[in-house]
């Protein structure tokens, strides 16, 4: 299950036409009539991961606006030939908002929304827009910066695990801000990555995480669903990090933090703007200042000190003094690839395929 | 009085049309009792399951876009069950003739012509039977079993796909995200039906449903099939050539699971992604054996599994089921369907107790 | 690769081939008998779900095993009474029963996601498990990997030795000369269906209380259909399939260590080929080998029993 990623600062298609609002505004006569808002889920909502996030964010759209909104979701439903019939079938029955979730449902979603102009299409992680088609994601690697520091402050050995999806830009820019943060306080650390090749298998997160444990690493972070590598993290006796979802009720004691997924804000801005009749297409790509995500609170091994400096960092990002990726930035092979002082762009972020000076992969 | 469940002497001909109808019929009472307990308005669900999804010309054409791939793998399957082989990699078979198809289109991305899908849909043939001539290779030169070699080639196909689409075959300008370009008009399938994404690929299925059971019915290779099948001995005895028959149903098979990947992105899909099918190449051994292996059967079946699928969908947006609800759902559906297969073969008759008869 | 970094690896190849086997094990025994379920992913996750709940309930993880073991035996009932008293086909009813199991797992768990569990407890044995190296490889784990084993064990010994065993090959092998001796098919196939469920229910319950002590939807990934087809790797031998899955979870856990020590400049997927490709070559070299022995797949797989009256 390929999901997540991206955005990029340039609208396809229909953007000289289109930069209006789509539609002018939505007409709604009465609470009796609520906003319908749709949401399409690549994972089951059980999955304590990614879907899991997203359909948080559902909810809470519902707690905020009641009567207002009707919000229906479908879940698991694979990207491929099927996601744009039920995109469509979300479109076709009053849904006026729609949310796909995944990257995958990229070219569905704009196919849908040419058919459907009055309705408003906000898909996560992809970097297409329309005039009726808004993308949003979060700044996953501000957290992971974070992180980075923790595990490089907290290793004994030296080594840090890194349990990984697939091999997509924002997986390996999650990777580098974590090993470049990690070689700031401690310069000899090491980022060793395992791929599984999937989003969610928590037998094999488990497995991988033995495996790294094994060879080492006392620190296990991922970027892969379940809380099962944190679980084993636990029994090990090491230390981990939560993904998506506060994960202390699987790992009490290993815990550093979690990142975790904030989807409920943006998606309540959204339905209020479509509410209001001012929603317009936009991209939007907002980190720890905006609150697309925020870490769980610090767990019993991060000694009163470290949390200081956490937070510092994590005031300093949130405040734009701090970008994680800022130069001197060598690759693998010891290329300078930023510039001392020098701060990546988001464009080459979002199609970062390099790892940094420390990662193991 | 007793109930007796005999054997009819030969099979109900009547049944065979009449037990899908009972089938349907016992599933929407179970149905009904299921949704209650959940719930749920039963009519509602039931008119939502069964009826919503053919009620608007959109519905209509995608339970032909849903159903082109299934039917068309399965007609491939059957002839190969019949035989007793057992492919059940038909889902890895569909991944490389999507791969070879796709390879295709991205080759002659900058040209135009009618040849490039015909050459596509060749590519994506011989990328499917390719890829089933390793179990069909295997079986009959060492005897592998070609339930495990299928089966875990499979998951391989699926991992290569990725290799492609995160390296040589990614879209040039697409960030290094794992997709390819999207097809140029000239690789893309024409549409059949104005304002739907119904392709001709609906109609290759149909015709390779007629394709199959001429095979079967009328040609020497289609006997011999049934032979093996039904009379393994007599086939022995008749001395038909049991290596080629397992070659030439994994090729078929591979071959239209094949063009099926390669419809599925030269149609709905457009492009090569990481994952092409939903699992079309598993859910076509249903409908395989709900056609009760006939490639006409199949149409029906085909059909049906389709709708099972959208009326799910349209259960989780209408009524705001989990989608737990609609498997089980369609798994009672399933449930039924195959034991009302029984009623074909036997019937149950009240038979006076012993004592009265005497 | 010294023994201390051995051993955690073989410690972590057990725990990944334990469900295999135990699934396969069942699975094993219900095709000797001549019926080919798919639904193994369906009863090992309705049995994951189950074993979690009553754990989390009773607060009893033998209880909870226990309760896997009986789910899973009621969803192959449910498989019984279509294939083998309405003679429904086998494979199609084994998928679909799959997609029921799914839909049942989820429905019932959507309540327990995000509830964790205490992790089912290695048995001690004193003195044994406190030796060095052998102590934590042969008597550091839980009853689950025991029973795994003790299940093998005792199925190759049922099925040479016994003489239910022996009618219950005679049952697969060639169901209408058993009947017309005397041996009631349809029992006999019911009960080895049910021998099957129990199994894929407790493998679901290892899932769920050890190998990761938690639910979430799906968490078999596929584990089923590779205890499915392990069970054709070891051509229907008992011993054969505590290899294949001690192989195929060998590769699996190899290729994760070998990424983690660095990597050896192949493509991770590539590396997450292995452990299928291996299987698939393993299994070559043995059928063309000069030890190949006769196919020992049942002569009346999938078959529906139908008496001629």
């Amino acid at each position: 299950m390929i999901r997540p990623i991206d955005r990029r600062t340039f609208i396809v298609g229909g953007a000289a036409a289109g930069l209006t609002l789509a539609s002018g505004a939505l007409h709604r006569a009465s609470a009796a009539d609520p906003l319908k808002i749709g949401f399409i889920y690549v994972g089951p909502v059980g999955d304590f991961g990614w879907t899991h996030g997203h359909d948080l964010g559902r909810k809470a759209v519902e707690a905020k606006f009641g009567d207002l909104v009707k919000t229906t979701y479908v879940e698991n439903v694979a990207e491929g030939p099927d996601a744009e019939r039920v995109i469509r079938k979300l479109a076709t029955d009053g849904n006026k908002l729609i949310f796909t979730t995944s990257f995958g449902y990229m070219e569905p979603t704009l196919k849908v929304a040419k058919a459907f102009p009055k309705v408003f299409f906000e898909h996560a992680t992809g970097f297409k827009t329309a005039p009726n088609v808004a993308v949003y994601n979060s700044r996953f690697y501000e957290g992971r910066a974070v992180v980075g520091h923790l595990a490089g402050s907290l290793t004994k050995t030296g080594k840090i695990g890194y349990i990984a999806s697939v091999p997509i830009p924002e997986v390996v820019m999650g990777i580098n801000a974590t090993a470049i943060w990690a070689r700031k306080v401690r310069p000899d650390a090491e980022v060793k990555v395992v791929w599984i090749n999937s989003w969610y298998d928590p037998g094999k997160e488990g497995d991988a995480a033995k495996a790294l444990i094994d060879q080492g690493v006392d620190i296990i972070t991922q970027h892969t669903d379940s809380p099962a590598p944190l679980q084993i993290a636990e029994q090990r006796g090491v230390l981990g990090v939560g993904q998506a979802s506060d994960m202390k009720s699987f790992a009490p004691k290993a815990q550093l933090t979690a990142i975790v997924d904030e989807w409920g804000p943006y998606y309540i801005e959204r339905a209020q703007a479509a509410l209001d009749g001012t929603w317009k297409t936009s991209d939007t790509w907002h980190g720890l200042k905006e609150g697309f995500l925020s870490l769980a609170p610090y767990g019993d091994a991060v000694p009163a000190e470290l949390r200081a400096s956490a937070d510092a960092i994590k005031a300093g990002i949130i405040d734009g003094s701090i970008h994680p990726f800022t130069g001197p930035i060598k690759d693998q092979k010891g290329e300078v690839k930023v510039a001392d002082g020098a701060k990546l762009a988001d464009g080459d972020l979002l199609g970062m395929n390099w790892y940094v000076e420390g990662v193991s992969a | 009085m007793a109930l007796k469940i005999e054997a009819r002497r030969q099979i109900s001909t009547r049944m065979l049309y009449m037990t899908p109808f009972i089938a349907v019929a016992a599933t929407v009472v179970a149905g009904f009792f299921l949704f209650m307990m959940l719930g749920a308005d039963p009519f509602e669900a039931l008119y939502v399951f069964f009826i919503s999804p053919l009620e608007t010309k959109y519905g209509l054409s995608e339970l032909g876009v849903k159903a082109a791939p299934l039917i068309m793998i399965a007609i491939g399957l059957a002839l190969g069950y019949r035989a007793n082989i057992w492919n059940i990699g038909a889902e890895g078979q569909l991944t490389l003739g999507a791969v070879c198809g796709g390879a295709v289109a991205l080759a002659f991305w900058e040209e135009q012509g009618l040849y490039i899908l015909p050459l596509m849909a060749l590519a994506g043939m011989a990328g499917g039977a390719a890829y089933a001539a390793i179990p069909a290779f295997l079986k009959t030169k060492f005897n592998v079993n070609e339930i495990l070699t299928s089966l875990m080639l499979t998951y391989v196909a699926t991992l290569f796909l990725a290799v492609l689409v995160f390296g040589p075959l990614k879209d040039p300008m697409g960030f290094n995200f794992p997709q390819s370009r999207m097809f140029s008009d000239s690789a893309t399938l024409p549409i059949i039906w104005e304002e739907t994404r119904l392709h001709i690929g609906f109609v290759v299925a149909l015709l390779a449903a007629v394709a199959g059971w001429v095979l079967l019915t009328r040609s020497i290779i289609g006997f011999q099939i049934r032979t093996l099948g039904s009379a393994p001995a007599a086939a022995r005895y008749a001395g038909f050539d049991r290596t080629r028959l397992t070659w030439f149903c994994l090729m078929l098979t591979g071959a239209l699971a094949g063009l099926a990947g390669t419809f599925e992105v030269a149609g709905p899909i457009g492009q090569l992604v990481p994952n092409i099918s939903p699992g079309y190449g598993f859910t076509a051994i249903i409908v395989a054996f709900l056609g009760r292996l006939h490639p006409l059967g199949i149409i029906a079946s085909g059909l049906l599994m389709a709708l099972s699928y959208m009326g799910g969908e349209n259960a989780q947006i209408n009524l705001s089921l989990p989608q737990a609800v609609t498997g089980v759902f369609q798994g009672m559906l399933l449930f039924f369907l195959l034991a009302s297969d029984f009623l074909v073969r036997y019937r149950v008759r009240r038979v006076k107790p012993l004592a009265e008869g005497v | 690769m010294n023994i201390d970094t051995l051993l955690p690896m073989l410690l972590t190849v057990i725990a990944a081939a334990t469900p295999l086997l135990l699934a396969a094990i069942g699975e094993l025994v219900t095709e000797k008998s001549g019926v080919l379920n798919l639904g193994v992913e369906g009863m090992m996750l309705v049995g994951a779900v189950i074993a979690f709940a009553v754990t989390v309930g009773t607060g009893s993880a033998i209880l909870g095993i226990i309760a896997a073991a009986f789910a899973g035996i009621a969803l192959s009932l449910v498989f019984g009474l279509l294939t083998l008293t309405l003679m429904a086909n086998q494979v199609a009813t084994g998928l679909a029963l799959t997609i029921f199991g799914i839909g049942v797992s989820s429905l019932i768990g959507s309540s327990y996601i995000g509830t964790p569990v205490e992790k089912l407890a290695v048995l001690h044995i004193p003195g044994l498990s406190d030796i060095p190296v052998l102590g934590p490889l042969l008597f550091g784990h839980d009853i689950l990997v025991y029973a795994s084993v003790a299940i093998t064990v005792l199925v190759a010994w049922f099925l040479k030795s016994s003489r239910a065993g022996l009618i219950l090959r005679a049952v697969g092998e060639s169901d209408l000369s058993a009947h017309s001796i005397g041996y009631d098919v349809i029992k006999v196939r019911y009960l080895a269906v049910m021998f099957g469920g129990l199994c894929s229910g407790i493998a679901g319950a290892y899932l769920s209380l050890s190998y990761t002590p938690m639910w979430v939807e799906g968490m078999t990934a596929g584990r089923g259909w590779i205890a499915l087809a392990l069970v054709a790797f070891a051509s229907w031998r008992p011993w054969r399939v505590l290899g294949g899955a001690y192989i195929f979870g060998g590769v699996t856990i190899l290729q994760l260590y070998l990424q983690g020590a660095g990597g050896i400049g192949i493509p991770a997927q590539v590396m997450n080929m292995l452990p299928y490709l291996a299987t698939i070559i393993v299994l070559t070299v043995i059928s063309a080998g000069p030890w190949r022995g006769r196919l020992d797949a049942p002569a009346c797989l999938g078959k529906p029993f139908r008496p001629a009256s």
